[in-house]
């Protein structure tokens, strides 16, 4: 039991030693805002905006120093009475679209909502065959 | 009767062989995603825009904090994002103590760190800084749409952001830096 404890002990130590620096997180990293409706505005923002360390995640779903960082900002800002689109706009004036999971309908982006159209309409075209009835057996 | 189910056979190859062929420029693609060296380095929209305000206390005692009144002296100077747990930004200090001896100005903004981790930061490699401002919650990095430590900025007289420099500044990089701070400058 003795051993248990102090190997708890031991685990809890070591926890703050793994992070990158030794600064506390910033106020609103992992703090919920006080008021849920605006808690909620902001993490449907979050869960849309790129962490800028681990690319491939969310800064809702990443613990790197730098996304939490931007978790309180964004936190702060909603708190603050912006909205989140504004938030956004911010944010992607300063790192450009990469910063935004939710794609904008550009000159640039506009394969993303085509292409996919005119593969299923590929796709009909190739299949048509196997869905009209065989005139002879 | 035969010729024509002949060509209907002709057209039904071709749709036959098609789906395939997207496979293989599928397959062809994400090898050539795979290959190629990707560039995950996100550039700032912030070039060419002025420095937004702010004022950051100081992060070691021998140093003064910064803000953005600082860069208007009318002469360009280098803003460096640095921290004392990155190693690259140990291993660029010699570069920007030469810069720094040749007569730019080199300012920093230390992310996330500590006065003693600093110190013995500095204490180590050499303290090539002006001012430093302490960024605690990385406030001013994101300010100025930089995604990681270090980077270098070339600031002019007015304050305006005006050249990126993402990574450590190797020897290789000091031609293009002093050519941005000489653009800078005029």
């Amino acid at each position: 039991m003795n051993r248990f404890l102090a190997a708890l002990l031991l685990l809890s130590l070591a926890v703050p030693a793994v992070a990158q620096d030794g600064l506390p997180p910033a106020p609103y990293a992992y703090q919920q805002l006080e008021d849920p409706a605006l808690e909620a505005k902001a993490q449907k923002l979050m869960e849309t905006l790129r962490c800028l360390k681990c690319q491939s995640q969310a800064i809702a779903d990443s613990d790197a120093p730098m996304a939490g960082d931007m978790r309180s900002e964004v936190r702060m800002r909603i708190a603050a009475g912006e909205e989140p689109e504004a938030v956004r706009q911010w944010l992607v004036e300063r790192y450009g679209d990469y910063v935004s999971y939710s794609p904008r309908l550009t000159a640039l982006t506009w394969p993303l909502f085509v292409v996919p159209l005119v593969l299923v309409l590929l796709a009909v075209f190739l299949l048509r065959g196997r869905f009209r009835r065989k005139d002879e057996p | 009767m035969s010729g024509d189910a002949a060509t209907r056979q002709k057209r039904s190859r071709w749709a036959l062989w098609l789906p395939l062929g997207l496979f293989a420029a599928f397959l062809l693609l994400v090898f050539y995603g795979l290959v190629r060296p990707a560039n995950r380095d996100i550039e700032s929209a912030m070039v060419g825009k002025p420095l937004p305000e702010f004022a950051l206390p100081q992060a070691v005692p021998e140093r003064e904090g910064l803000s953005k009144a600082d860069f208007a002296t009318g002469e360009p100077s280098l803003l460096n994002i640095f921290a004392s747990w990155c190693i690259p930004c140990a291993i660029e200090a010699p570069q920007l103590e030469q810069l720094r001896q040749e007569g730019v100005t080199v300012n920093g903004i230390a992310i996330r760190d500590r006065t003693e981790d600093l110190n013995g930061f500095l204490e180590r490699n050499g303290n090539p800084f002006e001012r430093i401002g302490a960024d605690n919650v990385s406030a001013v990095q994101l300010g100025i749409g930089s995604s990681g430590v270090p980077e270098t900025f070339v600031i002019d007289g007015q304050g305006v952001i005006r050249y990126q420099h993402i990574g450590m500044v190797r020897d290789a990089d000091l031609p293009l830096i002093r050519s941005k701070l000489m653009e800078a400058g005029q």
